[in-house]
């Protein structure tokens, strides 16, 4: 890497963090934290998801004030009023969902609000395009000024972005997640830009979840665990090494929350089976990420968990097994026997249920009752042949669910949306059990949901897993999956890289077996 | 300062609860009372059974367009598809377009009212399975493929019938728009029992279930195994069916197929349907409210020309009461989601 040619930076910084809280209604979702980016280097912002990253990015580039605490920038106090007041200071901020307008072109996204003028005061065209090529050439981007964005790849989109924020004469250059959804190549074309960025003498901060990224490239890291600094790491010599970063990200004995479950004995047969499973590329997506050939085995009675960072490809997986996503290749088995879902339908008249990550727009009927939102997916067990509702066993067996899963409530009327997320989720849960599935995904089964229910969330899978139930967890939260699966298998890229009992599972093999491209037989 | 207004509140959500569900039915009431002391002959049972009669031809396709709405969507082109299916049903009914002009009271040649009710119903409920499949298959959105039925069927609607009406059923057909149960007109209870059987439907049903469902949010409608695109072509077949419906007592009523018949139609359709607090974004509406929505509309028409406002001066009072409504609607919500 061409960093070691750098001497250690002695320079002072640039941006300086002191002691900066944020408070949200009652939640400490940052507390004391303290952080320098100087000139000319790359510093490192990690932390596990709900760490802090996301509302400390929010803080310097404008969009919320701290509760507390100071932020110098450039020996001058720094309190940014919004997005545009950060911008003019020159911190640009680079989010992990572009920013870019698709149907304007690449020149003028880069120009946007601050078109050159001609001698008319209308726009001059010519010279927009004429800069805007020394412009995109400084990221090594070989573009006609005049392609729409919509033309060009998430990477080359991210590549404009930055583009963009080196004309507006950028010092410090925030980058949230940028390589989520870039290959191998246009990771190390961006690195290479990066590393060039930071010769000019730009400071850059870059968040990511990715800890080989991070280690290859940057000069020191930041680490927040809890919304607290967990400490910094200083590149001395070499890169900083990976075992040292997971040390400081997970630091914590696994929290009294996440009980393990007792042992259970899991002999169950192999409920379903997945082999060589690949999804279609998109068209319109031509960078989501796909499946690459998956192979699975789920058993009647275990709860298997997925750890897989966004982007790995789990929920695309849970998708394709539920008939939600179409399939390009591979087989599946349920009970020995292969099938075919080509609809959430199917899937669901197979036995399978799916609890989706995103509860709002994919589980919920936000303004309907608990009522419907509970027995919508078996209308059919509650109503009659001339298809009347029999609401009064409808209502028997929500009451029943209220109490065995302890749902707190108002009334079966009661809209969802009033409900607290983890009683939403216990209502989710419940109109999967209704049908008695014999495979159960979930996915993401405690986001949103408060601490307290989150426990009660795991007790309700490990109850279902012992009813016989085949329970596929996804998370990104690893003390969940290690507090609650069986086995434990990692995705990355859409394959399936390691596989490891959960009770040998720690969160420092998860990480590195998350980190691979491949899964090696060696791993077990 | 905070205490009051968090008092209020607290006091206040109950109101407004109530207000929600009854809201439109208290305006209705209330505008009666002013009516009837305006001119106390406006309470008089002709007068209301004459409102009856009025409301019940855009009352019938407001029931269908109550199950649309639910599901998020919208059809424009009833008017358009009513004169078409009345046209149907002329044909039907006289066997030809031929006689255009006559009179005639016997009938003979025709096929009788049966068959013209089952044809206008039919052409109906297919044109909108059509409009349904060009929304679910073609991806076409709802507001788009109705506007262009709009155009469509008015222009079947002239090609058929030449430009012109078809006049003169016979007396077993008419009886369905003029006749009379004891002191109630026909249509009327047409459109009593019709909005009866849509409550049962909405309310008691699987089917109404997915109806609430679909329009509350297809994603997770989808997720929970629910065939979408099937329910939503259903409620443009009832849509359509309701279309037909109302074309055979329009024209029960009139005696007359006209080509130039539902102009307009749509809009005070979807102002009951929303006047009735069904939210145009789905999922949240009743046939209630739709019934009271319609009744609101030809209370306030009536009452209007019953006091010799003119016809443009209705239009300006109508149009503001449907923002108003709504408006009232939203207002009532934020305090109640609070």
């Amino acid at each position: 890497m061409p960093a070691e040619a750098l001497e250690p930076s002695p320079s002072p910084a640039l941006l300086a963090v002191e002691g900066v809280t944020k408070h949200f209604a009652g939640v400490t979702a940052l507390s004391d934290v303290s952080l320098e980016v100087r000139p000319g280097e790359i510093l490192g912002l990690l932390g596990e998801n709900g760490a802090g990253k996301s509302t400390l990015l929010n803080i310097l580039s404008g969009v919320m004030p701290p509760s507390s605490g100071r932020i110098v920038f450039d020996g001058v106090e720094f309190n940014p009023h919004n997005p545009q007041d950060a911008k003019r200071l020159g911190i640009v901020t680079i989010y992990q969902e572009l920013s870019l307008i698709p149907t304007l072109t690449v020149a003028e996204n880069i120009f946007i609000g601050r078109a050159p003028l001609g001698p008319l005061g209308l726009v001059s065209w010519r010279k927009m395009e004429e800069d805007s090529r020394g412009i995109i050439a400084r990221v090594g981007l070989d573009l006609y000024p005049a392609t729409p964005v919509s033309a060009l790849s998430v990477a080359e989109q991210q590549l404009v972005e930055i583009a963009r924020a080196l004309s507006l004469k950028s010092r410090l250059i925030i980058m949230d997640e940028p390589t989520s959804a870039l290959t191998e190549t246009e990771v190390q074309r961006l690195m290479s830009i990066m590393d060039r960025l930071r010769r000019d003498g730009v400071a850059i901060m870059f968040v990511t979840h990715r800890l080989e990224e991070a280690s290859a490239i940057c000069d020191r890291m930041t680490v927040l665990r809890d919304g607290r600094l967990a400490g910094h790491l200083d590149r001395e010599g070499g890169p900083i090494k990976l075992p040292k970063i997971i040390e400081k990200m997970v630091g914590r004995a696994a929290s009294e929350l996440y009980a393990r479950p007792t042992q259970r004995d899991v002999a169950g047969d192999v409920r379903l089976s997945v082999r060589g499973l690949r999804t279609m590329r998109d068209p319109q997506a031509p960078h989501a990420i796909v499946l690459e050939g998956v192979n699975l085995d789920l058993k009647a009675g275990e709860i298997l968990g997925v750890a897989g960072l966004v982007g790995s490809g789990r929920t695309e997986l849970a998708r394709a097994i539920f008939g939600a996503d179409r399939i390009a290749a591979g087989t599946i088995m349920l009970d020995g026997k292969p099938i075919a879902p080509a609809s959430p339908a199917d899937a669901i008249a197979l036995g399978i249920g799916l609890v989706p990550e995103d509860r709002k727009h994919q589980a919920i009927f936000a303004a309907l009752g608990i009522l419907t939102n509970f027995s919508i997916a078996s209308l059919g067990r509650y109503s009659n042949a001339a298809g009347f509702m029999a609401e009064r066993r409808e209502r028997e067996a929500l009451a029943s669910y209220r109490k065995t899963l302890s749902i707190r409530m108002a009334s079966p009327e009661q809209a969802i949306e009033g409900l607290s997320g983890g009683n939403q989720q216990k209502v989710i849960l419940a109109r999967w059990l209704a049908r008695d599935p014999k495979v159960l995904i979930v996915d993401e089964p405690t986001r949103g949901v408060d601490v307290g229910a989150k426990a009660e969330v795991h007790q309700i899978l490990v109850h279902l897993a012992a009813r016989g139930i085949a329970i596929m967890m996804i998370s990104s939260e690893l003390p969940e999956v290690l507090a609650v699966s069986d086995r434990i298998v990692t995705m990355r890229r859409g394959r399936i890289t390691g596989e490891m009992p959960g009770i040998e599972a720690t969160e420092e093999k998860l990480m590195e077996l998350m980190a691979l491209d491949q899964k090696q037989e060696a791993t077990q | 300062m905070t205490s009051t207004t968090e008092q209020a509140q607290r006091g206040g959500i109950n109101v407004a609860r109530l207000l929600m569900s009854f809201g439109p039915l208290m305006f209705l009431a209330v505008l009666i009372v002013v009516f009837t002391v305006l001119k106390p002959s406006f309470i008089d049972p002709i007068n209301l059974f004459n409102i009856l009669r009025q409301i019940s031809i855009t009352g019938l396709i407001a029931l269908g367009m109550t199950f649309v709405i639910l599901t998020a969507g919208i059809d424009l082109s009833v008017g358009s598809l009513l004169a078409f299916c009345g046209m149907v049903a002329a044909v039907v009914a006289k066997g030809g377009t031929a006689n255009t002009l006559s009179l005639s009271t016997t009938g003979t040649q025709g096929y009788g009212w049966f068959a013209a009710l089952l044809a206008a119903v039919v052409v109906g409920a297919v044109a909108g399975g059509v409009q349904g499949f060009a929304i679910t298959r073609l991806k076409v959105p709802p507001f788009v493929v109705t506007l262009g039925g709009l155009t469509v069927f008015r222009g079947l609607t002239l090609t058929i019938s030449n430009g012109g009406p078809i006049s003169g059923f016979d007396a077993s057909m008419r009886w369905f728009g003029t006749g009379l149960i004891g002191p109630v007109p026909v249509p009327a209870i047409i459109f009593a029992i019709a909005a009866i059987l849509c409550h049962i439907v909405l309310r008691y049903t699987r089917y109404g279930r997915v109806v609430y469902a679909v329009g509350g949010n297809a994603e997770a409608a989808r997720l929970s195994g629910l065939r979408v695109d099937r329910i939503l072509i259903s409620v443009y077949v009832i849509v359509g069916f309701f279309a037909g419906l109302a074309a055979f007592v329009l024209s029960a009523r009139l005696n007359s197929s006209e080509a130039v018949a539902g102009i307009g139609y749509e809009l005070t359709v979807i102002s009951a349907v929303v006047i009735g607090g069904t939210s145009l974004f789905g999922g949240i509406g009743s046939v209630g409210g739709t019934v009271v929505g319609a009744a609101l509309i030809g209370v306030l028409q009536n009452g209007l020309q019953f006091n010799n406002v003119s016809s443009y001066t209705q239009s300006i009072v109508i149009g503001l009461i449907l923002i108003l409504a709504v408006a009232f609607d939203r207002w009532l919500k934020s305090r109640v989601r609070r």
